[in-house]
């Protein structure tokens, strides 16, 4: 292993655009799942935790920051008829102007497909009016109730129906995510939705691999900190728009090295589980987690980064792996 | 670690073998017998067990931690006291009765069960270790939990009385899947059946005193009850911290296992956590299944030099873990040999605690 310090790898700072504000709209009928989804992820609930919730009274706003520069707005809509209508009519400037993000939620078990079918063409018919640009995703939500061989078939019927319904609506590219707060496919939706708002994405993937190639990385990963959704890695590329190639592409990287194709969620899942209970001992979040004879080093990066470092050689030098995590701090800052 | 259920025929399982220590897990019928098993030895999710269907044979099932644990599960609709069932030599073998009381149900016809399974196998077996779970307390509110609990007791006790049976000890837990005090409870009753006990506690402590570790466990990995612990009192958060950091390590280490070795364990599973207010988790395998998981607190006023602490707990570890092979090539000879166990390993002459290393010297 070489030493990171006469490298060159860019800083990411260098080329950041100041991301700003986003606004992301949530949105779908009552019922589906919106506000337990955003509870999983952005406020530490646990899958269980989330019955608690009741119905969200007309929108409720939450401020987040992600990567230091960027501030998502998500505005969770209370999905009941008369809100939803309300939406449509009086406050529909207000609702849709300057959205980046429209993600729009369906209950897999829902009676009344067309009407959430019609739902989402309203939103659109506005969203493209308003603003056009917004990139489009939807959730097939509470898949956990579908038997396991019948998934994927109706997740393909529905999203064909889908795409059909958004191309008409002038919105061509919609990108679709089967999800369960029961496993980690919550995860795998939400890290592709935040990862297509990363302005420096190219930069942060190009670093990346650099660095995992210098560091003799059999896997880097890099999550954000307080939600542990993934950023990147030194393999998958990590934005939407290869998403139908998605599954294709991850078979072969199965194949190719031999590893679990939904681990990324997994260890998301894994880490925050281990992060709410390592708050019962009254500290706010853990700091590391060095597994050293299998090589797996969980660092702080910077105030909103961890990384995942799985080493090709476990038997490498602990201290050497550490000054080197030390040193990448710096392209990442 | 084997781990293998069956589901036997009666004749087999009363002749089960006396070097297993043997958990008879009985109660009514619907009191959440079998779901207690999944849980605890299966790692099912607690939500799952809705699902289970009534178990309508005895099943047995083996473990071997530091101990051969066998855990029997009884139907609870069945009559033991009818006279074509051997209920004697049942009761014989067996080193602790675990009774499950469901306490969001009426629960006198179970203490009337209850106390009538107390004569008979007291009477069989005097040394029989009682155990009563007072289960499904997730649904209680907190005064109500003690109310029922104090009830219980008294009704037991006065039941008890009745029969003339006064020196029977029981012991008593509040116990739910939905949390850890399930899996406090079984290790409780687990380390009453190990024999090694006091001398494990006596090795923890020391390694405990002279690696400034707060508390630490040992783990049996796969069902995470906890064999022996320092004799520190037990903090149920510390203990869910450390049983899930067992969790981590384990969910990660499969994640990446290589795929040429095929052995899961070839390699010694360790990991050290660090969190934010300077404690620190420390997980290293020990033999047969078992993991150490130690918490470590430190000042967090300015102490760099922390490899230097881990090194020397590491040390202590290794250290420690030659005594448990120790200890376990001595049960093992000697139940080869059928020497009576229990005291001959305690004069142990090259003690390895005499080997810690003190972190204070340092």
């Amino acid at each position: 292993m070489s030493n990171l310090n006469n490298k060159k790898t860019s800083n990411i700072n260098q080329s950041v655009t100041n991301g700003g504000r986003k606004k992301l709209l949530l949105m779908g009928r009552s019922g589906s799942g919106k506000s337990s989804m955003r509870s999983i992820i952005f406020s530490n609930y646990s899958a269980f935790d989330t019955r608690r919730l009741g119905a969200t009274i007309d929108v409720e706003h939450s401020h987040l920051r992600f990567l230091g520069n960027m501030t998502l707005n998500l505005w969770d809509c209370g999905g009941q008829d008369v809100f939803m209508e309300n939406y449509f009519q009086q406050q529909k400037d207000h609702i849709f102007q300057m959205v980046q993000v429209l993600i729009h939620v369906f209950d897999v078990e829902s009676t009344e497909v067309l009407k959430d079918i019609e739902i989402f063409t309203r939103a659109l018919t506005l969203l493209k009016k308003y603003s056009p640009d917004a990139k489009i995703f939807v959730l097939l939500h509470k898949m956990d109730l579908v038997q396991l061989d019948k998934r994927q078939e109706l997740f393909q019927i529905m999203m064909s129906k889908l795409r059909d319904t958004s191309t008409a609506y002038g919105f061509p590219e919609i990108v679709g995510f089967p999800t369960s707060i029961w496993d980690e496919s919550l995860y795998k939706a939400w890290s592709q939705i935040v990862c297509s708002l990363i302005p420096n994405m190219t930069q942060y993937q190009k670093n990346c691999k650099e660095i995992a190639n210098i560091m003799e990385c059999r896997e880097l990963i890099l999550f954000e900190k307080t939600t542990f959704l993934v950023v990147c890695s030194n393999e998958m590329k990590y934005n939407g728009d290869n998403n139908t190639a998605g599954l294709i592409s991850q078979q072969q990287q199965q194949q190719h090295n031999g590893l679990d194709p939904k681990r990324f969620e997994k260890i998301s899942n894994i880490m925050k589980n281990f992060k709410q209970s390592s708050v019962k001992m009254k500290s706010s979040s853990f700091k590391s987690l060095i597994m050293r004879n299998s090589g797996i080093y969980v660092c702080e990066l910077t105030s909103n980064l961890m990384c995942f470092i799985v080493l090709k050689d476990p038997s490498q030098q602990e201290q050497l792996v550490l000054n080197n995590i030390k040193r990448i701090q710096k392209y990442f800052s | 670690m084997e781990h293998s259920s069956s589901s036997n025929t009666t004749s087999e399982l009363t002749t089960a073998d006396d070097s297993k220590a043997t958990i008879l897990l009985m109660g009514l019928r619907r009191c959440g017998k079998s779901s207690i098993c999944k849980v605890v030895f299966h790692s099912m999710q607690p939500l799952d067990t809705l699902y289970l269907e009534s178990t309508s044979k005895p099943t047995t099932e083996h473990f071997s931690t530091l101990i051969d644990l066998s855990v029997m599960e009884l139907p609870g609709q069945l009559n033991y006291f009818e006279p074509n069932y051997d209920s004697e030599r049942l009761f014989q073998n067996v080193g602790a009765l675990v009774y499950v009381i469901d306490s969001q149900d009426e629960y006198l016809n179970a203490l009337a069960n209850l106390s009538m399974i107390i004569e008979y196998a007291y009477k069989v077996n005097p040394k029989i270790n009682i155990e009563v779970l007072i289960h499904k307390v997730d649904g209680l509110s907190e005064d109500f939990k003690l109310d029922t609990q104090r009830d219980i007791m008294q009704r037991i006790g006065d039941e008890l009385l009745d029969l003339g049976l006064e020196g029977v000890s029981i012991s008593f837990y509040l116990t739910s899947i939905f949390d850890h005090t399930i899996y406090e409870a079984f290790s409780r009753i687990v380390q009453k059946l190990i024999v090694e006990l006091p001398f494990l506690e006596n090795m923890l402590d020391n390694l405990v005193q002279q690696s400034n570790i707060e508390k630490c466990f040992l783990f049996d990995v796969n069902s995470k009850i906890y064999v022996s612990t320092d004799s520190s009192p037990v903090d149920i958060q510390t203990y869910e911290v450390c049983a899930e950091f067992v969790d981590v390590i384990l969910d990660l280490e499969n994640l990446y296992k290589s795929t040429e070795t095929t052995g899961f364990m070839d390699k010694e599973m360790m990991g050290v956590s660090k969190l934010n207010n300077g404690v620190y988790i420390y997980l290293k395998q020990m033999i047969r299944g078992l993991a150490l998981v130690g918490l470590i607190r430190t000042n967090t006023t300015g102490n760099n030099n922390n490899n230097n602490f881990l090194a020397v707990i590491d040390y202590n570890v290794d250290i420690f873990k030659k005594g448990l092979q120790e200890i376990w090539a001595h049960t093992r000879l000697n139940k080869q040999n059928q020497i009576s166990t229990s005291s001959t390993f305690v004069d142990n002459t090259n003690d390895p605690r005499h080997n810690l290393i003190t972190s204070s010297n340092i």
